[in-house]
């Protein structure tokens, strides 16, 4: 446990009267893997949504590199270095491709900043080379709304990619993707896993297979089980709610 | 690759549209012109077309829409691109117009030997004190006695009161039609307090009888021609201003903010501190107009501050497009217009009007007069 980047602690979030994630426990290592699953409403997402700053946690501490992230907002827990994608495709639909990654530059986010910002060649090198490795290098242009399902996805991971997060968050990265689209990101998941830590929902556990390092099995807001894909799949709790059926 | 259904649909468009093609071609090339040269075009109109048409009775009416304006292009930055509505511009103009009449009702008092007289040792106070038994300047009146004072702060304290508003509601997350019900208030109690304090506010007749500004008269021909010139080209400034601001990363941010507010503050922004600025602008813009206002029909009043010329300005900006800064300028003109021309003619009849087009101009010209261009220009284009 020595080179935990995220430790969260007797973690709990009540959403009147019910709590959604109760007393957790979470560690991620330095450069991990880490995947969460579980059945619907284990508080997967509400983890994560208390990780980024969305939700406030009722109670107990979310550490991230000695910050306290818990009594930070959204912007600057994403400036310490958390980058956050959603379940749903979000990006800026009336932006340009280009548009979109460019403000996810990780530099002059102030107003002032913004305001004499100028897309010198770093930056642009910066964005032809993340839209290449998202596979929209010919549509920097076009408005991001035009873009296909997968393709927003792809490029909302790109503006993650652009914002160079130490910690990435992704909830069902995956999800509502064609096969052939569902491979293209596990390849581009791991190119992002590079270098970073990771912590990922999924459900589709032929995916989880292939990409974890390490995953954690919640349950009514509390870890089920923890450690390798194998050891949580021989797990008898693990088998009886949410493997089993 | 994407594109090739577009391409073809163009060509089948092409040809049904072919006996007209002459004139669409002289039709493209005017609406390319409009968009590409529209502030070229909008300084010709006001700097060169404007005052060599106008008499100075014209022109005055001119200076007037002109003055508003400055809140329609505000508007366009605060509500087309950055999502805020603010229902309450009225206030900013209020304070830019109500400075400067206190700077110029002092210049007028001090030169007015009647003033003197009634006035108990001292400042002499101006008249409608006078007459509501008031004989000490109150205190904060009394730096508006220097022009190096007034001026700077019909630019400052307006921006800064604006952003100090904007950034408390933004920040505790009160946001959409809330903040637009925040600013009507703020519109309303500005005119409940300027109506009430009738003592230091001049009340509902505002405050008139402003003969000079730093000593030279602006009731003369040539001082009206030389202000709408001095509004015309502020006006500008503030458009080109407002084209910066859009043209810049910020701009994009502001969009980025507009449509998807909870993402932004996941890409590292705080979207209450943009918001803030923005709005802060729109309140420079409008305080500006407000000053401007003042200095040449030569009162300020409550009647230019409250609730219902705020959501008049709403209205210029939505005519003419809250997209378009230069959209903003015809909106105002032309509605203003209209309101001269209506209120003169069909007395009670404007109201009515203003009401129904704040109603049909949201719903079937979402992007009012600039919109029409631009579907001009689509359909031209996709035709060629």
């Amino acid at each position: 446990m020595s080179q935990m980047i995220l430790s969260v602690e007797d973690l709990t979030v009540s959403f009147d009267g019910f709590k959604a994630v109760s007393d957790l426990n979470f560690y991620v290592e330095q450069n991990e893997l880490h995947v969460v699953i579980g059945p619907n409403g284990a508080g997967k997402t509400t983890l994560l949504d208390m990780i980024c700053g969305k939700t406030k946690p009722t109670h107990g501490t979310i550490k991230f590199n000695g910050l306290h992230l818990e009594r930070m907002l959204e912007y600057q827990i994403t400036r310490a270095g958390v980058g956050r994608k959603f379940q749903n495709p979000m990006v800026y639909e009336d932006l340009t491709v280009a548009e979109n990654l460019e403000i996810s530059y990780p530099q002059k986010r102030g107003v002032f900043g913004c305001l004499f910002f100028h897309r010198d060649n770093t930056v642009q090198d910066e964005i032809d080379r993340i839209a290449a490795m998202i596979f929209l290098d010919d549509q920097l242009d076009r408005k991001a709304a035009l873009l296909s399902h997968g393709q927003k996805q792809w490029l909302e991971i790109g503006m993650l990619l652009m914002q160079d997060p130490e910690l990435l968050l992704l909830d069902e990265p995956v999800a509502g993707m064609s096969a052939r689209e569902r491979e293209l990101t596990g390849a581009l998941l791991r190119e992002i896993a590079k270098g970073r830590s990771l912590v990922v929902i999924e459900h589709d556990m032929e995916f989880v297979k292939a990409i974890a390092d390490r995953v954690t099995v919640l349950h009514q807001g509390k870890t089920l089980a923890e450690g390798s894909m194998e050891k949580v799949q021989n797990d008898p709790k693990v088998i009886e709610v949410y493997l089993g059926h | 690759m994407k594109d090739l259904p577009v391409v073809s649909q163009g060509k089948e468009r092409l040809t049904s549209a072919a006996p007209s093609a002459v004139a669409a071609s002289s039709a493209i090339r005017a609406t390319a012109l409009l968009e590409r040269y529209s502030v070229v075009l909008l300084a010709l109109l006001i700097l060169v077309a404007v005052p060599a048409v106008c008499g100075s009775f014209r022109l005055g009416l001119f200076a007037k829409y002109l003055s508003f304006a400055f809140c329609a292009v505000g508007l366009v930055l605060t509500w087309g691109y950055g999502g805020i509505l603010s229902l309450g511009q009225g206030i900013f103009f209020g304070l830019g117009s109500y400075m400067m009449a206190m700077y110029m009702k002092l210049e007028a008092t001090s030169n007015d030997p009647a003033a003197a007289v009634f006035g108990s040792g001292g400042s002499p106070v101006p008249d409608f004190m006078t007459w509501n038994s008031i004989d000490k300047l109150p205190w904060w009146w009394t730096p508006f006695e220097h022009a190096w004072f007034a001026l700077p702060a019909i630019v400052i304290l307006p921006t800064l009161l604006a952003f100090i508003v904007a950034y408390a509601n933004f920040r505790k997350r009160v946001g959409g039609v809330y903040f637009s019900i925040v600013t009507m208030a703020l519109a309303s109690i500005m005119s409940i307090v300027i109506i009430g304090q009738q003592g230091v506010t001049g009340g509902i007749n505002g405050i008139t009888n402003l003969p000079t500004f730093m000593g030279y008269s602006v009731q003369s021909d040539t001082a009206s021609y030389v202000m709408y010139y001095v509004t015309a080209c502020l006006l500008l400034c503030a458009i080109l201003t407002g084209r910066f601001i859009l043209k810049s990363r910020l701009g994009n941010v502001l969009i980025a903010i507009r449509d998807r507010e909870d993402r932004i503050r996941f890409s590292g922004y705080d979207p209450a501190l943009f918001k803030g600025f923005i709005f802060a602008v729109a309140a420079l813009f409008s305080a500006i107009g407000g000053a401007m206002f003042t200095l040449q029909v030569g009162f300020a009043s409550p009647s230019v501050s409250g609730i219902v010329p705020s959501i008049e300005m709403v209205i210029y900006a939505a005519v003419g497009g809250r997209l378009s800064l230069v959209g903003a300028v015809y909106g105002t003109l032309l509605v203003g217009a209209a309101k001269s021309f209506l209120s003169e003619h069909f007395v009670g009849f404007w109201l009515y009007l203003i009401g129904a087009l704040f109603i049909f101009v949201p719903m079937f010209l979402p992007k009012g007069l600039a919109g029409i261009i631009e579907w001009l220009r689509e359909r031209q284009g996709a035709a060629k």
